[in-house]
Order: structure tokens, then sequence, then C-alpha cells
């Protein structure tokens, strides 16, 4: 059994029906509990919940100050190459947009790690677009090699792999995976991934799992908010983490809550997803999984991600540019999307401090 | 005095700190000061050598000894290469096992935790393991060389106080090393309790990292360990299950009659 199986199970369940039937005694008794379940997750998302952000808030912080502390961890990503064979509707990466395509050499890559490393980061999450013949396999594991020397912890944000693939990463030294379902709606999935390899929708769902089965320490997943009703992909992200964390109590798993965010390329049908919205999904994220890992980007505004420190974020990136070579070179390949924060990891470093709360640059090592 | 010894060294202080949790590095020595702790605990994961000032070490006296702790590790290899790691990096011979293969509850694993100890221990480590409080588990420990045992009140983090009780007590009763109540303990009555109960030391993060005033916490946590042992070592009037009629049943036996 796969994540599809829990995937099936929802698909023709009537949200709007149980939206409908939430009741405000129903949202204080599930606040009221120790564990909740699946449903009461669901409860949290819904509208008659926004009432109650406030006390939701005021658990998910209690729980987060007591299985995280007052600690959050920054890390940056660190673009290699931005070529790509997929056709996805929302990203500035897409095969049919005319940027500027590159990769970086050996060199360039090593370059970029001594400039990231001198900010003091120790934590590093490497992308690529899907493009097997540019950033093969091969070329993902030397750069990792390369990487190791600067960071305690290299990530993987790359195309999906098979678990053979992934087992040779981790050999190389990548104990994180971060992997995005981008939307669980299987018909929007269709329809966003206009061709390509990325548009086996079963490949992708398994992604995490062959992660998990192949041992990296942590696996990162999440649903692009805005390609669907949120509350839907933000219940479906749930339970996919909480299918892995069942699956899988040795892996770390963390949820990801990015937004879409302008880019080179056009796509129109977004849905609205508010500031508001993505503090009820974090929120009831906490309540139904207090030990998960939550990780904000930089598609945030800076005030709005100050705010969510204490709402149960446990790792923030710092110091990003999307673009292929952005700490280092002149020469950049194109960035993926605009990011809304660009403060540099000095600044977040105090930013973090003045709110009360420890930045933690290295929390793993390869032993 | 009223000492305790763990690795052959004499122990004024009964309260461990931890030094995850806390909202910055900064305050650690305040807080080791007012805990008067002589056992600091630190996750090897989060030492970086390289950088000064992000090294937890750098503000971790050297007055204090250092317990290095496995944190992060999965199985008994991973907890081994951990420990020789922390040697080598200077943290001293003392280390806590903490093995971990369940990130929804972050339970201990006691057969591999019993593995590492055992390897750990012929090596000439201090080992402590933090254990999920069973016995049969417990005496493994003892055997594969434990310098103490350090069973769970409460999963990691969640404050819940001394849930194990039933079961650390048995441990204090039939083991013959010290036990060291670690994870649970929020508040300092709780370690208190601990200590009334017999308990050898508590080991406390949580509580006192993420609390508003974390060096006045430490303090609290201080006095409250040592009201619990004074207690413990006054010996507690005896609670009674059942009581004691004031006319008793057998009170005729004592009239002069036979
Ligand atoms: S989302 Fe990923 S796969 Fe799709 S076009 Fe962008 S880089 Fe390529």
């Amino acid at each position: 059994m796969g994540f599809y199986d829990v995937y099936i199970n929802f698909k023709d369940f009537d949200y709007d029906a149980f939206f409908e039937n939430v009741t405000s005694t129903e949202i204080k008794r599930i606040l009221n509990k120790n564990k909740i379940n699946i449903y009461d997750f669901l409860a949290l998302l819904s509208p008659k919940a926004e009432s109650f952000l406030e006390e939701m808030a005021q658990k998910a912080h209690a729980l987060s100050l007591q299985h995280f502390g007052k600690t959050i961890l920054l890390f940056t990503p660190m673009y290699i190459g931005n070529f790509c064979v997929n056709r996805c509707a929302y990203c500035g990466f897409n095969v049919d947009n005319n940027i500027k395509r590159k990769k970086l050499s050996p060199e360039e890559i090593e370059r970029e790690a001594i400039s990231i490393a001198k900010t003091g980061l120790k934590h590093i999450l490497v992308l690529t677009g899907e493009s097997p013949n540019a950033t093969p396999v091969s070329y993902i594991i030397d750069a990792v090699k390369i990487l190791k020397k600067y960071f305690d912890s290299v990530g993987i944000e790359v195309y999906p792999l098979t678990q053979e693939d992934y087992e040779r990463m981790v050999e190389a030294g990548v104990d994180n995976l971060a992997v995005y379902q981008e939307v669980y709606d299987e018909k929007i999935y269709d329809r966003v991934h206009i061709s390509g390899p990325k548009k086996d929708y079963h490949f992708r769902l398994d992604t995490p799992e062959r992660g998990c089965k192949a041992k990296m320490r942590n696996v990162n997943i999440g649903a692009l908010l805005g390609l669907n009703e949120w509350r839907r992909e933000a219940f479906m992200s749930g339970l996919h983490a909480n299918y892995l964390q069942n699956k899988y109590p040795d892996v770390c798993i963390s949820i990801s809550p990015p937004r879409i965010r302008p880019h080179a390329g056009c796509f129109d049908e977004v849905h609205n997803v508010s500031d508001k919205n993505i503090v009820q999904y974090l929120l009831a994220l906490r309540i139904f999984m207090p030990y998960l890992g939550i990780t904000l980007s930089t598609r945030e505004r800076a005030s709005f991600r100050d705010h969510l420190i204490p709402l149960g974020v446990t790792k923030m990136s710092a110091g990003v540019s999307t673009e292929v070579g952005g700490h280092s070179s002149n020469d950049k390949g194109e960035g993926q999307f605009e990011i809304s924060d660009n403060r540099s990891v000095e600044e977040m470093k105090n930013v973090i401090l003045s709110k009360g709360y420890q930045p933690v640059f290295k929390d793993w090592m390869q032993i | 005095m009223d000492l305790l010894k763990i690795g052959g060294i004499e122990l004024k202080s009964r309260l461990f700190i931890g030094t995850g949790k806390f909202p910055s590095k900064k305050i650690i020595p305040d807080v080791i000061k007012s805990s008067e702790t002589q056992v600091v605990t630190m996750a090897v994961r989060r030492v970086d050598l390289e950088a000064k000032e992000e090294n937890i070490l750098e503000y971790i006296s050297k007055d204090v000894i250092w317990l290095p702790n496995t944190s992060g590790a999965r199985n008994a290899e991973e907890a081994v290469r951990i420990a020789r790691l922390a040697r080598a990096m200077g943290c001293g011979d003392w280390v806590k096992i903490e093995v971990i293969s369940d990130h929804k509850y972050l339970l201990p694993d006691n057969q591999e935790t019993i593995k590492a100890t055992e390897i750990l221990s012929k090596e000439g480590f201090v080992v402590l393991p933090y254990m999920s409080p069973d016995l049969m588990s417990a005496k493994r420990l003892v055997d594969a060389g434990a310098a103490a045992v350090m069973p769970l009140g409460a999963p990691i983090g969640t404050n819940r106080g001394i849930r194990t009780k039933e079961l650390i007590e048995i441990l204090i009763d039939e083991i013959d090393l010290p036990i060291i109540v670690d994870a649970g303990i929020g508040k300092p009555s709780e370690a208190a309790e601990a200590m009334e109960m017999g308990a050898a030391a508590v080991l406390v993060n949580t509580a006192i990292a993420t609390s508003d005033d974390p060096v006045n916490m430490a303090k609290a946590f201080s006095l409250a360990v040592i009201a619990g042992r004074t207690a413990y070592l006054s010996k507690l009037g005896a609670t009674k299950k059942c009581a004691i009629a004031s006319s008793p049943l057998t009170g005729f036996l004592n009239e002069g009659e036979f």
C-alpha cells in the first residue's frame, strides 16, 4: 500500500458538507484534546476554525516550545542548474520559457560553496530543474561530494529519483530530501503539468516514500499552495506527512507551505491563499503533528516570516538567491521565482535573536 | 556529606541540565551558575568547533562535567560513532546515550541503547544511558557497564511530570546504580518528587530553557532538588495504604489478661 490508497479514500470526500457541520463546540473540544485524529485536523482547517486562530496559536506555540524550544535552524538553497524538460504551468524554469539556462561547473560549485560557507551556514539544499541530460544523477552526486567539504548537512531538491538512486545519494552524504507534490488533486496535477516526465502523478506521489526507504534522515514534503483550494491541499499534505511518519518512524518528516510566487511564465488560475490561511494551516499542522518539522522559505515576506517564528516554524532559509550561481558569479542563470525576503544570513540571525529565539546553524553532521 | 558518585567522581549537585532549546546560547553560563549544576549535557550534532560564536562548548565552563549526548543516533552503531567523535573533540569521557528511532514520540530504543552501552563502557567511557523505564533493560544496562541509568519520566519535552513513577520506583529499588530521572520533568515540584522517591539526580532541559526566565527557573530547580533530596534523607513519614483504627481489633492482646 502506498499513499495513493489514502488519497483515493478521500477522493470523493464531501469537504463542503464536512466543513458545514463543524461547530464551535467541536473546535473547542478538539483544542482540549492531547492527541487529535485526522478528522479533528480537518476541522481545524475549516472556515469555522478561523474564529479560533488565537486559541490555536496558543496551543501550537506551547507544543512547539515543548518539542523544539526557542530555536530556528537556518539553511540556504543553492541552485546548480536550471535546465528543465518539463512544462509546469506555474514555474519559471519551464522548458518553454525563454530564460538564460546555466549549470555550474565543479569549480563554480566550489566557489559558490565557499561564498555561502563564509556566512556561517552549515546546512545547504541543492536544487536543479529536471534534466537527466544536463544534470544527471552522477552530476548531482559529484556536486554533493564537493559540498560535503563545506557543509555538515546537504539536502537535495531535484527531480524524483528511484530508490536505488536515493541510496547512492545517501551514500554520497545527502541526508535531506525535499520533494513537493505541488498539487495532490490528480486532475489539477494533470492539467498544470503540461508535459514532461513530471506528468507521472504516481511516480511523484511515491517519491518521498522512496526517499524514506533509502534511509534519508529528513524528508520534506508539501503542496504548492494556490494550485487548488488550499484547505484540501493542506489536509492531503498533513495526511501524507502523517502516513510517512507512521510508516517510517526513524525519518524526520517536515512540511513546507509554499505559495505561488511571480515568475517568468504565466499562470493565472491561482486560488487565493491569504496570510491568515497560511497561519491556520501551520497551526493545524502543529497541533496534529507536534514533532513535525515546518520549513518556511523566502517566498514569504520578511515581516510575515518574523511573525510565524513563534507559531511552530522550525527551519527557515536565509541569504537566498534562486539564480544559478547567484552567490558567487556574475554570469548567473535566471531564477525560478521571485523571492520576497532578501535578508542576509546575518540579518536573519539578528531577527531571530531579537524575537527571543536561537538561530541554529548546525543541527546535523555526517558520522 | 551526601555526595553522588558517578564514574569515580563525587558530585554535590544532583541537578543535571541540558543546553538545547534555549533562546540564546549566551544565557547558558548564567543558567549554569544559578542552577549550581556540575553536569551539563549538549548535543554533539550541534557542536560546531570551527565557528567560535556558534560553538556551544564556548558557553559551558570547564568547571562542570561535560556530558555530550548522542541525540540524532538511530541505532547503536551511530551512537557509538557520535560518542567517539565527542571524545575526539575534547568533550571528555562521559557520554549520554540517546538512541531514538521514533520521531513521533521520541522514545528511546532500549535494545540499541544496551548494545551501545556495552561497546562504549569497554572503551572506557562513563556511560549514562537514556532509557524507557523497564526493569529487565535496566539490569542489562548494569551488566553492560553503565555508570548510571536515566529513565524517562514522560516523553522528551512533554513537561508532563513523572508519569512512569511506578516503574521508576522499581528501578530505584532494584538497580544498584544511580537512577537519574531524565525527560518529562516540567516543574520544580516534579523534580522534588523524583528526589523524594529516591532518584539520585534529575536532568532538566525544556522546563528551564523554555520558561520566561531561564536563570531564575534554574535556581528554582536547584532548590527543589535540594528540598526533595533532604526530604528523602530525612525519611518521609511512611504513607499507609489502609487506615489504622484508633481502637484496633487486636488491642485486647495488650490488655494483660493472657
Ligand atoms: S517546477 Fe520543476 S519540473 Fe516544473 S518546470 Fe519548474 S523546475 Fe521544471
